[in-house]
């Protein structure tokens, strides 16, 4: 598996969002994006359903094309590579998908080994078995190794599709709503598990939510998408103290509902 | 006729859709060829698939091939005793198997049972986002999913099409020996005197057409469901619809080249 990124510099933003655009026929969800994410940074990309969040980080991952605009990952600017490259950069990335994406006709430990048998070659069986069990220790479901995607509650699809994307130690996790459709408890177990994914596996994380305790929990630095473009970003306490009318709606119906 | 202008659009609207579809289809047949090609190559999966479109197959196929020769006799025998002509019914019977029956009824059979399940599976995969969990993880969901499908549908449906061709006579052997107790033997001397090598082998390439056919089918329809489960449904139903459809088009385009160059 090869890791390197020779043109990437250390003190550079591992992701550089510029003045992005994307439309599905007259529907502009992004209208000129800018985001910069550190190393080892956890940025919150937080709003409303529907606003373009999804979409932004299927872009960062190449799965969806921009309109216009540019997205540089690890020194890369992701709408310039070839397919080849692409998949280069993609053993980079992790994606934790809303709906976990597992693969329903595979046991657990058969979702881990898909891309390792893949992408390392060198490692005998037993080796990605090891590897299988250590990250699935990780994300604390060992005991589930042989069991079933159907038969895992929701939270345990999460954690183990976590799981299949850091089998690849990638520098970069993107998440996808972890907490959506999971209850209070679960979802402080998951954003515990973010947390831990990034000082345990050092990685830099975009998480997708508009679950405002896992952007508290989770989020180093906080972006708020509103009608296709950032109106603030900063930490928690600098976002939330806005006097903006929007984000002080945002704050106000996420603790109602 | 006077076509009001929002009908106009309509149609203009559709036919723009048609020729859409119509280039999608045709790129996803040549990334299937330029895909087929190139390394890594999934053996596992396409033995897999290779085992569920064959072996799982087998027992509807020896149904249907059964029944179609047993009852096509049948069916053939007053015709014929009319004239006298019973001692024709093995080679008639032959000819229409080898020919038609054999590559068609299983093609049929495939269609029905095989597409539909690709189709029903890449769709559901395609919705619930596990084609786009497979690209993100850098495996080339393409090369995995419908490569290997492919190549199942192209390779497995010529062996099921002799191997129903092999029921169906026995089925028509069964037959003839209640009525005429024709000897196993003379049965098939009788049956294989007016077969040629150009029967079995455009029953082959015909078989090969249909598999391949149904196999691109069911997977181009389940890679490109959208709108969630009724989404899946749809791609099942229409993979088997467009397939039987094709199926039936190839038919006679196969049987005229055949013709003619039948000597």
């Amino acid at each position: 598996m090869e890791m390197g990124n020779e043109n990437y510099i250390q003190n550079e933003p591992v992701i550089s969002i510029m003045d992005l655009y994307k439309s599905f026929d007259d529907n502009h969800v992004l209208r000129g994006v800018n985001l910069e994410v550190h190393n080892k940074e956890n940025v919150v990309v937080l709003g409303r359903s529907g606003t373009g969040k999804s979409v932004l980080i299927k872009i960062i991952c190449g799965l969806l094309k921009p309109d216009k605009g540019s997205v540089n990952v690890l020194g890369k600017e992701v709408e310039l590579l070839t397919d080849k490259e692409l998949q280069q950069l993609r053993l980079q990335i992790g994606f934790s998908f809303q709906s976990s994406a597992l693969y329903d006709s595979m046991t657990v430990r058969e979702n881990l080994d898909f891309p390792l048998v893949r992408h390392s070659k060198h490692l005998s069986k037993k080796e990605r078995i090891t590897a299988i069990e250590r990250v699935l220790d990780a994300v604390g479901l060992l005991q589930s190794i042989n069991q079933m995607p159907s038969e895992l509650s929701g939270g345990q699809r999460k954690r183990i599709g976590i799981a299949r994307t850091l089998i690849l130690r990638p520098k970069i996790m993107l998440y996808d709503e972890p907490t959506s459709g999971l209850d209070p408890i679960t979802c402080i177990e998951i954003n515990n598990l973010i947390n831990q994914v990034k000082h345990q596996f050092n990685t830099t994380s975009i998480i997708i939510t508009h679950d405002l305790t896992c952007a508290k929990t989770t989020g180093d630095k906080i972006a708020m998408l509103f009608d296709g473009k950032f109106i603030k970003q900063g930490t928690f306490d600098e976002v939330f103290s806005s006097t903006d009318e929007r984000i002080q709606n945002f704050y106000k119906y996420n603790f109602i509902h | 006729m006077n076509i009001k202008p929002a009908e106009k659009n309509l149609i203009s609207k559709k036919m723009d859709a048609f020729f859409v579809n119509l280039y999608s289809a045709a790129q996803f047949i040549i990334r299937f060829f330029k895909e087929l090609f190139k390394p890594p190559y999934e053996i596992k999966e396409i033995i897999k698939q290779c085992y569920e479109v064959g072996y799982k197959s087998l027992f509807l196929i020896t149904l249907t091939g059964f029944i179609t020769g047993l009852v096509f006799t049948k069916q053939s025998r007053p015709s014929l005793s009319e004239f006298g002509a019973t001692s024709w019914l093995p080679s008639l019977v032959a000819i229409a198997i080898i020919r038609a029956l054999a590559p068609l009824v299983t093609a049929l059979i495939c269609a029905g049972k095989v597409g539909s399940n690709i189709a029903a599976e890449l769709g559901s995969m395609k919705v619930t986002e596990q084609i786009d969990a497979m690209e993100v993880s850098a495996v080339n969901p393409f090369k995995f999913l419908v490569v290997s499908r492919v190549l199942a549908t192209t390779l497995m449906i010529p062996m099921l099409m002799c191997y129903t061709g092999f029921v169906a006579m026995m089925g028509a052997f069964i037959n003839v020996h209640q009525n005429e107790m024709t000897s196993f033997i003379t049965f098939f001397q009788q049956a294989f005197e007016k077969i040629s090598f150009l029967d079995i082998f455009s029953s082959l390439i015909k078989s090969i057409v249909y598999g391949f056919t149904i196999g691109m089918v069911a997977c181009y329809k389940g890679f490109h469901a959208k709108n969630g489960t009724e989404g899946v449904g749809k791609a099942a139903n229409l993979s088997v619809v467009l397939s039987m459809f094709l199926i039936f088009i190839e038919e006679i385009l196969i049987v005229q080249i055949t013709n003619s160059i039948r000597p």
